[in-house]
């Protein structure tokens, strides 16, 4: 085990955790906020934000899909020793982290039932551009409308046309993250 | 200081994950109730232990914990969870609505409004607003897939037949952002304006009955009523015998043994402010 | 003065040390060593451990003693703690054939291989009260007969031997990891694991309850103790370093085993059919209404009528056998709840003068 992959995790487990939390509560519930997050790294290509990411939510009970060149060794045994997420399909993910471009096709991954529209997976879009063209959106969490740089409105569109069903997703670049729940539409 | 023998906010990291998990696909579905693998506390079932393990994860060392139950935050209930989170946290309290960064509440929202830097958390008793009507979760489960909602319609529209008005004064239905039906928690009908286009995050947490539920800032929460009938927010036709405010929520209370009775804010921090003259 | 419910902290304080107080008893008496619980109040430990979800009879003896005796609040102090704990893995499934027998009856044979043991049971002491008992606290112990509370070695499951017939239906072993609910939000329809583990923590009265409305025709399922058996087993774990598993302790625990009558549905043939139940320590009570509350939920897996009885309706049982919750959810009507009330009360007012007006308009 090389000393990266021990080191660059939280400091404190606990406070790093709760504070990368309610940046991510916030961003999830303010569509269009952007956050700075940056409590910890890990092995190329991760940003530092998706790295907090993982470290906040996902363990041995959320299944992970590495996409494209999130999907390397280095971050595998990253992964395996700060979070333990077992590594599967996108199909069968939780959670699943890579560009935006490595996810595709995004109809793979889990959208949730009628009856239990949580069991839906949540996508980690890392590398994101922020400083794109920005996207107006309007709904829950957003007084009047809100704007953010989307890597494609039409997919999330098309994904908030199954509400209450649909992926949610967490975009991230370098230490900042914004989030975009399902409910959030895209005009 | 916390105190060291237990983890912050008391909960093992694993336990706050799944709750974190959970919190965030409840602010993704608004209104829909997320089931959570709750766990014990050391508090009793009915006693806020959903709230409590909301507030556990979403509490961080900076935030301002302010705990009300009935809207006061003296009451015994609110003292013994205040001291929980300040023994287990170490996190600063307040009674001050306007100094706190959380706000964790039973049956009340405070009357001084609530700002985008707070996040309330309500203790849930039952999430179900369907469950009186129909007492089996495969049952309800359905209603919420199916958005079929017609047996809540049914019932308010009999208690007009009946008796007028829809006969029921707190934990009043409300729709949410267009599409789930939602027990707002056992707040009075008087409270139910206050959930609409709420600029904090509200968050829900039944712990007996493993469910947590939001509301994330700015979401449309409609009380169920009909047209010719609209929704009324009702209070006591009185004004506060302390601070004198006409406008806020009021609890009745028995002075002597001959039916004597004086009306008080049941908000304690808006009254004592309001009776300063600073609120 | 409007003074009502203020200075909550003091009044809790107080309460806190009147209790403490009242623990104790009078200070002229010796206290209470949880030894002693644990030791000479054995049945009330095993309750505790068995709902309470942890097997550990110091703590479960602790427990008692700060409850001061009542056996809900003990379990629920046993769980608060027990959900403190981190879980480091699960064990293998434990082999109740290999059980050291301290105590093991059957009901269906007269005899079998292994032979009926009655261990140490209330079943045939006449219930009077032994003022001895009261006296000096001793009695005087008899002589043990000769083999007398020793356990017996492994034996096989009296089951085992109608199974070899095919006269009861077959119960093979299943690699499916069980559902755990102390993980997981119970989700229904419940499989039969899940089930099991929460007729595993439900609360002793409820289950006994519902178990004997079965046998008074609430889904009547014709029960016999095909065995009950009570003794040490041991726990063992995997260990992925040592490749092997290794024995991590010993617990005791009891189990029964019931045969049902089946007169057999469309797809099955006429056979005997189980219940089930295990649990720690010897809770022969808990652990027979457990296999009788079980048989009864099988209704539909074994295309059985539904007679819509209280015992059939997994939802029910299932949602209410928690005492823990149970409890929890009834006495917080204790807390206060003026706000809900004061909307009723103007609600109840409104509705009233309503009334009064159709009266005037009526008159």
């Amino acid at each position: 085990m090389t000393a990266q992959i021990l080191s660059e995790g939280f400091k404190d487990a606990a406070r790093d955790g709760a504070h990368a939390f309610r940046a991510i509560l916030t961003a999830m519930a303010r569509p269009g906020t952007i956050a700075t997050l940056q409590a910890a790294s890990g092995p190329a290509p991760i940003s530092p934000a998706a790295a907090t990411v993982l470290l906040t939510l996902c363990d041995r009970t959320t299944p992970l899909h590495l996409a494209g060149a999130h999907d390397n060794p280095e971050l595998r045994d990253w992964i395996a020793f700060h979070c333990a997420s077992p590594f599967v399909s996108a199909e069968n993910a939780t959670f699943a982290l890579g560009d935006w471009a490595a996810l595709q096709p995004v109809d793979r991954f889990g959208i949730g039932t009628p009856e239990y529209p949580d069991r839906a997976a949540t996508l980690i879009v890392d590398r994101h551009d922020f400083d794109a063209a920005p996207t107006r959106l309007t709904g829950p969490g957003i007084r009047d409308t809100a704007t953010l740089a989307l890597p494609e409105a039409r997919a999330f569109a098309a994904n908030h046309g199954l509400f209450p069903l649909g992926w949610d997703a967490i975009l991230t670049s370098g230490s900042r993250l914004a989030a975009l729940p399902r409910s959030t539409e895209i005009s | 200081m916390s105190d060291q023998a237990y983890n912050f906010a008391y909960l093992d990291e694993g336990t706050k994950r799944m709750i974190r998990r959970a919190i965030l696909k409840g602010i993704a579905v608004p209104g829909y109730q997320v089931p959570f693998a709750s766990r014990e506390m050391p508090m009793p079932y009915g006693w806020g232990t959903g709230g409590v393990q909301v507030t556990a994860a979403v509490l961080t060392p900076g935030d301002v914990l302010k705990v009300i139950d009935q809207g006061a935050d003296d009451t015994t209930n609110a003292v013994s969870i205040r001291k929980f989170f300040q023994r287990t946290a170490g996190v600063a309290t307040t009674e001050r609505t306007n100094e706190a960064t959380m706000i964790q509440t039973r049956h009340r929202i405070p009357e001084t409004p609530l700002t985008g830097d707070q996040i309330l958390v309500y203790q849930v008793p039952i999430p179900e607003p369907m469950r009186f009507l129909e007492p089996r979760e495969t049952e309800t489960r359905r209603i919420h897939a199916l958005a079929d909602y017609g047996l809540m319609q049914v019932r308010l529209y009999e208690d007009i037949a009946r008796h007028g008005e829809i006969a029921t004064s707190y934990a009043y239905p409300v729709e949410v952002a267009g599409r789930y039906v939602m027990d707002p928690s056992p707040i009075p009908k008087f409270d139910n304006p206050k959930l609409d286009d709420c600029p904090a995050i509200q968050l829900f947490g039944a712990g007996r009955e493993q469910r947590i539920y939001a509301l994330p800032p700015y979401t449309h929460v409609r009380s169920l009523d009909f047209e010719d009938h609209p929704f009324t927010a009702s209070k006591a036709d009185h004004a506060c015998a302390i601070c004198g405010s006409g406008t806020s929520y009021l609890d009745e209370v028995i002075t002597d043994d001959a039916g004597g009775r004086m009306f008080v804010c049941s908000d304690t921090d808006y009254c004592a402010q309001n009776a300063k003259g600073g609120a | 003065m409007y003074v009502a419910v203020k200075g909550g902290e003091r009044a809790i304080d107080a309460a806190h040390a009147w209790l403490d107080r009242s623990r104790r008893g009078p200070v002229d008496q010796p206290v209470l060593d949880t030894a002693q619980i644990r030791d000479q109040m054995g049945l009330a430990v095993t309750r505790v451990m068995a709902e309470g979800s942890l097997y550990d009879p110091d703590l479960a003896a602790l427990a008692i003693k700060q409850a001061c005796g009542d056996l809900i609040e003990a379990i629920f102090l046993i769980r608060a703690y027990r959900t403190t704990l981190p879980r480091f893995g699960a064990s293998i499934p434990i082999d109740t054939a290999a059980m050291r027998l301290k105590r093991r009856v059957s009901a269906t044979f007269k005899d079998a291989p292994g032979g009926q043991i009655l261990g140490p049971t209330f079943d045939y002491t006449h219930r009077l009260l032994d003022f001895r008992l009261m006296a000096d606290g001793e009695l005087p112990t008899e002589p043990l007969a000769e083999g007398g509370e020793t356990e017996s070695a492994a034996t096989p499951h009296v089951l085992s031997f109608l199974n070899r017939d095919g006269l009861i239906e077959d119960a093979a072993p299943d690699e499916t990891p069980p559902a755990d609910l102390t993980r997981e939000p119970m989700e229904l329809p419940a499989d039969r694991t899940l089930r099991l583990q929460a007729l595993a923590r439900g609360d002793e009265g409820f289950l006994l309850g519902l178990a004997y409305s079965t046998q008074r025709g609430y889904a009547r399922n014709h029960a016999f103790v095909g065995e009950l058996r009570i003794g040490m087993v041991a726990v063992e774990m995997d260990i992925p370093e040592l490749g092997f598993a290794i024995e991590i302790g010993e617990i005791e625990v009891t189990e029964c085993e019931t045969v049902n009558q089946f007169k057999g549905s469309r797809s099955e043939p006429a056979q005997f059919t189980r219940g089930y139940g295990l649990t720690f320590g010897q809770t022969e009570r808990k652990a027979l209404a457990m296999a009788l509350v079980d048989r009864a939920l099988r209704w539909e897996e074994l295309g059985e009528e539904d007679q819509g009885a209280p015992a059939q309706d997994q939802e029910f049982v299932l949602s209410h056998c928690d005492n823990i919750q149970a409890t929890g959810f009834l006495e917080h009507i204790k807390l206060p709840h003026y706000v809900d009330f004061q909307a009723e009360l103007e609600l109840v007012r409104r509705l009233r003068a309503g009334l009064s007006d159709q009266d005037e308009d009526a008159a």
